[in-house]
């Protein structure tokens, strides 16, 4: 429960956009411990989907440092980063989630063969959990035959399913209806826990807030607040504070 | 080697989910393959219809008339010009050959033939499949090639009434067949062989020509004692013959009329159809590629490799372009089988199986560019950035 899977220091992203720079992540700190479920929120150009680009791997920072499970991604060449991805983060997009021709067993399965760990348990793990998503029935179902929260839920296998140090879901209720979205990030919440991962979400809805343990906001490109007290964290789901 | 079993994880699993839209390509592919397999068994047939008697002569030179430009139609021997070529040293047999056409009149429909005037069991008459020669001097007896048993009911012990225009007078022989070659069509016509003293009797003539009782053969087929010898014995006739051109069998046959022109344009079709081929699978995959951008994002950010995705679009184009193929010579054995002889069409397995790699390289050659693509495609696009 303790252990720090996830560090950011002094993290400062630049972007030049017509000899105007820009800067989309400005000296942002903090730190992720395990079994920790934290949400990222604030305004659409804040500077969350780059802050997230840059945790998983795929962006490198104009400057500062990203640990993750202890490893510098600065430190690590193109190919480490690849293997970093595969085996200590897991991941959830928004839309075009899962790969279309896989079915939701498949889609899930795929992450440990990429981690050359489809062994006999794994597998059983991977139905386990879909299991516990509610997916028992689907598991021989295409992306195409199921609904927004369905695929959703199927992601968030995938991104579980080799134990990653630090999962990352990127507005994973975007695309679906309340009462969808309140179950889908609930569940997500509780098997972070459970399995004692890192959990970040990038979310621009704040009643989703409510399952998280903290908030990082975030306002243009600075981190301008941190909400820890649960009081405080369930009145801003709930609309009563105003960020 | 983990790599590779992804890969092909990935493409197998992709075209199996979605047969209807790699079917279509691969049918695609098919017809292409139907096409370049026809024109292959087209060009092989048109040049054995019009060079297969040349090509299968028991000879390494052939000796035409000074300045003919290896043309046998415009080549006219002296009679003694054999005697002296067999005479030269390091020359085994040689045999002349006399060509002329005519049509055999006897049969239902006539059928134009060849007739060529050769010496038994000399260069010029091939080997017998069955019967026996022909006798010498003026027998009236022929050896017909398999190309005229073929096309109409013609056996050995048939006779055969041949017409040939002899000055101002259509005249009529009769020919009994004693024997049988095969693979022996010369300008595109079946062929019979008769005896030299035969084919200047029946043969169409001028009026002219009919006050002469010489045959003059149109060139001489020359047999060596040392088959590598080519080029020394092709000088040395040069020098001791006079009124001689020497070619060796290669030569003669690119001489033919018109066979370097066709088999130039039969080629040239063949070409141009596998560009169309590459061309036609190079778009299917790079807009199939523009298509999965997201995917192919969603792929990389979660951890697979850039060869990972790369192989696996290279597996995914060689499986679609070996189904086709397939499909293709499957499609294309089904033809040749109920194809009707009068088509000079030749299935010919060395070409054949040439053209099948050819095609199965066309594939990857035409997604080269959606491979490249697919390389590079950022796993940032996955978060819609980038």
């Amino acid at each position: 429960m303790n252990t720090v899977a996830l560090e950011v220091r002094d993290l400062v992203k630049t972007f030049s956009l017509d000899g105007a720079t820009l800067n989309a992540v400005d000296g942002v700190s903090f730190q992720v411990k395990s079994g920790e479920f934290v949400a990222l929120v604030g305004p659409s150009g804040s500077g969350k989907t780059t802050m997230l680009s840059i945790l998983a791997a795929l962006l490198s920072p104009t400057s500062g440092q990203v640990l993750i499970d202890g490893q510098d991604l600065a430190k690590m060449n193109e190919k480490q980063r690849v293997r970093l991805r595969r085996e200590k983060i897991g991941f959830t997009f928004q839309s075009n989630n899962l790969i279309p021709y896989l079915t939701a067993r498949e889609n899930v399965e795929f992450m440990l063969r990429l981690n050359n760990k489809r062994d006999r348990a794994g597998r059983m793990r991977s139905d386990e959990l879909l299991a516990r998503l509610g997916l028992a029935e689907r598991l021989h179902s295409l992306p195409s035959q199921m609904s927004g929260g369905q695929q959703q839920r199927v992601a968030i296998a995938r991104a579980l399913i080799h134990n990653p140090a630090v999962v990352l879901a990127d507005e994973p209720t975007a695309s679906l209806d309340t009462e969808r979205a309140y179950q889908v990030v609930e569940t997500f919440a509780h098997l972070i826990h459970e399995n004692d991962r890192a959990g970040i979400m990038v979310t621009h809805d704040l009643r989703m807030c409510q399952f998280v343990d903290r908030v990082l906001q975030m306002q243009d490109g600075k981190l301008v607040r941190i909400y820890e007290d649960k009081n405080e964290i369930m009145e801003l789901a709930q609309g009563i504070l105003k960020h | 080697m983990k790599n590779f079993f992804l890969a092909t994880y990935l493409a197998v699993k992709e075209v199996a989910r979605n047969k209807g839209r790699f079917l279509l390509v691969a049918m695609v592919i098919a017809l292409i393959t139907v096409l370049v397999l026809f024109i292959a068994a087209l060009g092989e047939g048109l040049s054995n219809a019009n060079r297969q008697y040349v090509a299968n002569l028991d000879a390494e030179l052939i000796v035409f008339l000074e300045k003919s430009d290896y043309n046998i139609s415009s080549s006219r021997l002296e009679t003694n010009t054999v005697k002296a070529v067999r005479r030269v040293e390091g020359v085994a047999d040689a045999g002349p050959i006399y060509t002329s056409t005519s049509q055999i009149v006897s049969l239902p429909e006539p059928l134009k033939i060849t007739i060529l005037g050769v010496e038994a069991a000399r260069p010029g008459m091939p080997t017998l499949l069955e019967g026996r020669y022909f006798r010498g001097g003026e027998a009236r007896e022929a050896v017909m090639d398999a190309s005229v048993a073929e096309r109409t009911d013609l056996k050995i012990g048939d006779e055969i009434e041949i017409r040939s225009t002899q000055g101002t007078k259509d005249e009529f022989y009769t020919l009994k067949i004693v024997g049988l070659v095969d693979k022996q069509a010369y300008f595109f016509q079946p062929t019979i062989f008769i005896p030299a003293a035969t084919w200047e009797l029946v043969r169409p003539q001028s009026e002219s020509e009919l006050n002469s009782d010489t045959p003059y053969p149109n060139i001489i087929a020359v047999k060596l004692t040392d088959p590598t010898q080519v080029d020394v014995i092709k000088t040395r006739l040069q020098n001791e013959v006079a009124n001689i051109e020497v070619a060796d069998i290669e030569t003669t046959i690119n001489n033919i009329p018109g066979y370097t022109a066709q088999q130039g344009t039969v080629q040239t079709q063949g070409v141009f159809t596998l560009l169309i081929g590459i061309l036609v699978i190079g778009g299917f995959f790079q807009i199939q590629i523009l298509q999965k951008v997201p995917q192919i994002g969603v792929l990389k950010a979660i951890g697979s490799s850039n060869f990972v995705v790369g192989l696996s679009a290279v597996v995914q184009i060689i499986i679609v372009t070996a189904i086709g193929v397939g499909i293709g010579a499957g499609l294309n054995y089904l033809f040749s089988l109920v194809l009707p002889a009068a088509i000079p069409l030749a299935f010919n397995g060395t070409w054949s199986l040439v053209a099948i790699l050819l095609l199965l390289f066309i594939g990857p050659l035409g997604g080269m560019v959606s491979i490249i693509y697919a390389v590079r495609i950022e796993p940032l696009k996955a978060l819609r950035l980038g």
